[in-house]
């Protein structure tokens, strides 16, 4: 049987048009530099919806006959349609902010685009060498953007750093899945369950190696303790809305990778694996928000909350459950609109005033109250209030940790995210304590403005109303658990 | 006032009116100050409506929950079950009493508040969230309800005190929400240990106390002692427990003046409530075998609270220090887990809600215009300020229980109650009380007899908003006294309806505490139990 090609319209949308605004830029070299940018926006928003076509298929890619190397599922489509809502927001806060900063806005817009594309195979790929490429084509898209601001010697730092340490951890992964193939004798996920759940006892030392080595490298990609070295620099050198995109695409994919890879190909090892993690998961929780709180750069400080966290994503993946998995999916979905409405605040911020800096937003309450209300929204949800998004969707996610058997560990992390409260306050106690150190109001330009607000309402509509996004999270999770 | 009205709507509206309030301030522009003070007193005349309309509305002698209304949040997905999470509120004749204090105290609040005038929006954009919070947390029947309005009450508090306060205000904002945010670290743990424990996959409360009571049920005694604690503690921290009430004098003494009346007045109510709610509901048989420890610690937020207010020289502080030790007695009331001292805890919280939140609203008007707390600067204020002065004495002879006034009613009724279950503790509570009528007629005779001193010869006497806040909080403290009928026999049936609450007067003709006497309360098997182990007096 011939692959059913027509599964995979979302990625050629992405990749063609990704062409498309490399030429269009080519082509008329007067474009206004923020242009491509929206351009390539409605691209990512065409996949998206060309994505949601795909609602209740479930259907294998099979390259060969009998070895399928993607799959498209509700979990592909659940995911495929975030990464692409985040792709939307990323390219329209990036719009301004390339046209003030940034050349080659053209290959900027494109290589999102492909980022994300990467970003969608890893989460369809059913097969180790399939998943191994998506990830490296996400991954190469990203050493590119992180050091994209060439005149800069920060994010030329930060690129090589995140580039050198992506490579080693590439090298872990690709050594683990060698193991693993030489233990199960096959790539396919369905393949390695299968060989897995009745391997003999003898090979279980080489199985945890080759699980130390993957999780070492996928470590690396959602960035938890140990493996995080590179992230507070990657985030501060990376241009602002790439540093956006790492903590939401580069998170999404890699966890949705990590998760489909665990839940149906090792999960007949559970037991040799779920310490492993689960311990990662509390390291990385506790380091995450302890360094947190002596950031002075808000980026910095956006960084170390990111590794906190994937600290609280990793109880999903140990945990393995379905419940988890719904959790999982629902709190990355809150976790993007919460992370995309920071980032695109402090885009805004960062436009207009050139700093970064915690200190500097002393006063935005006074100098512009809606940046600041919409911060406060933010901060709020990712320290996991009530009204907003983090509060539900954290809750699920402990309660579902604590439900399979992790109390400990959902007990670790409700430590951990009362600890990140104290440096959410600290930044809001910049902006509504401190008095304002440059006099003078601001606004927010009419576009940005627009995409604050939709991303604010997005996150008290999933702190109010998280029904739907739950049950699509639900069924989406479901997909990898229906054997 | 049989026939009025008992829909479950009544309950959404009181939480989402400030709420919805809160939401139309965001849309008018800062500058119409005016407009923002107008709707904040009208949205306050309306909340305080609706809770009196609830509070009278409670149909006396049953002790059911009452105006209940449940709707499905979500079911079905992930980690829940069918009715996994539904808006499930109603009210029972300890929360009615409760909304009412709320209801009261926000009214006195907005309207005190409105000489804010920086940035008067914000403030009550965050005050609104707050006491949305606090209502939905005294209305809810859902776990998850439950603690999401309980933050929610509880976030607002930093911004508010670290942007309107005076004294060490960012120390003290910080400190306090740290550590109520600590505090509710512990329920969190013990929500997640009930709910996966009692596995009907549901966070209804009510379902919850029922699996919870059931013999033999899930919820065995063992896991009871362990997770009790848990909820206790976390709860008890916003009702000031000792030795977890050290943000408690400082947050009070950098809270704004309507900060501090709903702090002090409503949100310790909250802790104690949740002691009730989470605690002695869900968790009876870890009641039983903590009570005893909660009746220690109560004893010494008693007694070394009105033994610090004893020492302090500034207002707020002392009595911030005075509401630790009447939470204390609210605490005791609890731990006797017997009807009268149960009662008179519940009792106390409304009383010492009034009275702390006049306290703190008569402080406000003469810190504005003094500048200082110290009580040493002052003196002579009775001829100088006297309508100040006749409300800050009423609230003062309330907390010192004076007969006819609120504080009296509930400290009588915890004695009693005390001196049935826990002779010596009851001692020791006197002795407390001593003490606070030691610190109350000091103050009195230091700030508004003795010598006038001249340098607040500019001083006026309070305004119409403070007058107006002072006359409804001290009448409902003098209501009260002379009338606490409608409080008890709102409160009894319902304290009686908790499990492992004995009846000492059970035996003995019904009292006018316990009205509805064709109810024969010894076929109760609690209490049967509990004289089987020799609890009852």
């Amino acid at each position: 049987m011939n692959p059913d090609y027509s599964l995979l319209i979302p990625e050629y949308i992405l990749a063609v048009w990704a062409a498309l605004v490399v030429a269009v830029d080519v082509m008329m070299p007067k474009l206004r530099r923020d242009v491509p940018a929206y351009l390539a926006a409605l691209g990512a928003l065409a996949a998206g919806i060309a994505s949601v076509l795909y609602i209740d298929v479930n259907k294998g890619f099979e390259a060969i006959p009998g070895v399928t190397i993607m799959h498209v599922d509700d979990y592909t489509t659940y995911m495929r349609v975030l990464l692409c809502g985040i792709a939307v927001f990323i390219l329209l806060m990036s719009a301004q902010f390339v046209r003030m900063r940034l050349s080659h806005a053209g290959e900027y817009s494109a290589i999102v685009l492909v980022a994300t594309l990467g970003g969608m195979l890893m989460v369809e790929g059913t097969e180790l060498i399939t998943s191994w490429i998506a990830l490296e084509l996400l991954s190469f898209c990203f050493y590119t953007l992180v050091s994209f601001a060439r005149r800069e010697l920060r994010s030329n730092e930060a690129g090589l750093k995140y580039m050198l340490l992506g490579a080693f951890s590439t090298a872990l992964f690709l050594y683990g899945l060698s193991l693993i193939y030489g233990v199960t004798g096959t790539t396919t996920y369905d393949g390695i369950a299968a060989a897995l759940s009745n391997r003999g006892e003898d090979l279980t030392l080489a199985l945890v190696v080759g699980f130390v080595f993957i999780i070492a490298g996928l470590g690396f990609k959602v960035a938890a303790v140990p493996f995080h070295m590179y992230t507070p620099d990657a985030y501060q050198g990376a241009p602002l809305p790439i540093t956006a995109m790492l903590s939401t695409t580069s998170k999404a994919a890699a966890f949705a990778l990590f998760f489909r890879l665990f839940t149906t190909a090792f999960l007949p090892a559970h037991e040799e694996w779920k310490w492993m993690i689960a311990l990662i998961a509390a390291v990385t929780m506790m380091w995450g928000n302890l360094v947190a709180l002596q950031q002075t750069n808000l980026r910095r400080l956006f960084a170390y909350s990111s590794i906190g966290q994937v600290g609280f994503m990793l109880i999903a993946v140990a945990a393995a459950t379905q419940d988890a998995g719904s959790s999982l999916l629902f709190h990355m979905a809150g976790y993007a609109v919460t992370n995309l409405a920071a980032f695109t605040i402090i885009v805004v911020f960062f436009n207009r005033e050139g700093s970064d800096e915690i200190a500097d937003l002393a006063g935005l309450a006074e100098r512009q109250p809606f940046l600041a209300l919409a911060m406060v929204t933010a901060l709020f949800s990712l320290a996991g209030m009530p009204l907003f998004a983090g509060f539900f969707t954290k809750f699920m996610l402990f309660v579902s940790g604590w439900d399979a058997g992790l109390e400990w560990l959902s007990g670790v992390a409700v430590v951990a995210s009362l600890i990140s409260l104290y440096y959410y306050l600290m930044v809001i106690r910049q902006m509504y304590v401190i008095a304002p150190r440059v006099p003078g109001r601001f606004r927010t330009p009419a576009l940005l403005w627009g995409v604050i607000a939709v991303l604010v309402v997005g996150v008290f509509f999933l702190g109010i109303w998280p029904a739907p996004l739950l049950d699509a999270a639900d069924t989406a999770a479901a997909f990898l658990f229906r054997a | 006032m049989d026939n009025l009205n008992q829909s479950g709507y009544w309950l959404l509206a009181v939480w989402l009116v400030p709420l919805l309030t809160a939401l139309v301030m965001v849309f008018i522009p800062s500058r119409f100050a005016g407009v923002i003070r107008g709707l904040a007193g009208v949205s306050g005349v309306v909340m305080f409506a609706l809770s009196l309309y609830i509070f009278i509305g409670y149909q006396v002698g049953e002790g059911n929950i009452q105006f209940e209304k449940s709707w499905v949040w979500m079911e079905n997905a992930g980690i829940l079950g069918p009715g996994g999470i539904s808006l499930h509120m109603g009210v029972d004749g300890i929360a009615a009493p409760m909304v009412l204090l709320t209801g009261i105290v926000i009214m006195a609040g907005n309207v005190v508040s409105w000489k804010i005038q920086f940035r008067n929006k914000d403030f009550y954009i965050l005050l609104l969230v707050l006491v949305s919070g606090v209502f939905g947390t005294f209305v809810a029947l859902d776990m998850f309800f439950f603690f999401f309005m309980y933050e929610l009450a509880v976030i607002p508090m930093y911004l508010l005190i670290a942007v309107w306060g005076s004294t060490r205000k960012e120390y003290g904002a910080m400190k306090l929400t740290v550590m109520l945010v600590a505090a509710s670290v512990l329920i969190f743990v013990g929500m997640f240990a009930v709910y996966t424990k009692a596995g009907i996959g549901s966070f209804d409360l009510v379902r919850l106390w029922a699996v919870a009571q059931t013999p033999n049920g899930p919820m065995d005694p063992q896991f009871q002692k362990i997770f009790f604690p848990f909820m206790v503690i976390g709860c008890g921290v916003l009702g000031a427990l000792w030795p977890f009430h050290t943000w408690s004098p400082d947050g009070h003494m950098a809270a704004p003046t309507a900060v501090s009346m709903l702090h002090a007045g409503v949100l310790m109510k909250l802790g104690a409530f949740g002691i009730i709610r989470l605690g002695i509901q869900l968790f009876p048989e870890g009641a039983e075998f903590w009570m005893p420890g909660l009746m220690v610690l109560g004893t010494i937020n008693a007694v070394y609270g009105s033994f610090s207010a004893l020492a302090q020289r500034d207002f707020k502080q002392m009595i911030g220090y005075s509401s630790v030790s009447h939470m204390g007695y609210v605490m005791m009331g609890l731990a006797t887990m017997n009807l009268v001292g149960i009662n008179g805890a519940v009792l106390q919280m409304f009383a010492h809600g009034v009275m702390t939140a006049l306290f703190f609203a008569m402080v406000g008007g003469l810190y504005d215009q003094a500048h200082t707390r110290e009580m040493a600067v002052f003196g002579g204020l009775a001829g100088k300020m006297p309508k100040f002065s006749i409300f800050f004495m009423i609230a003062g002879l309330s907390g010192v229980g004076l007969p006819a006034m609120a504080g009296f009613v509930a400290e009588f009724n915890i004695f009693v109650g005390l001196f049935r279950s826990y002779p010596l503790f009851g001692v020791l509570a006197v002795l407390s009380a001593a003490t606070s009528a030691a610190y109350v007629f000091r103050m009195f005779a230091i700030v508004f007899f003795g010598r006038f001193n001249t340098r607040w010869s500019g001083l006026r006497d309070i305004q119409k908003t403070e007058v107006f806040a002072g006359t409804v909080l001290a009448a409902s403290i003098l209501f009260m006294g002379v009338l606490p009928k409608p409080f008890t026999d709102r409160i009894s049936p319902s304290v009686l309806a908790l499990p492992g609450v004995i009846d000492p007067t059970a035996d003995t003709p019904q009292t006018a505490e316990t009205p509805n006497s064709d109810h024969n309360y010894d076929l109760r098997p609690e209490r049967r139990r509990h004289d089987a182990i020799g609890w009852s007096a």
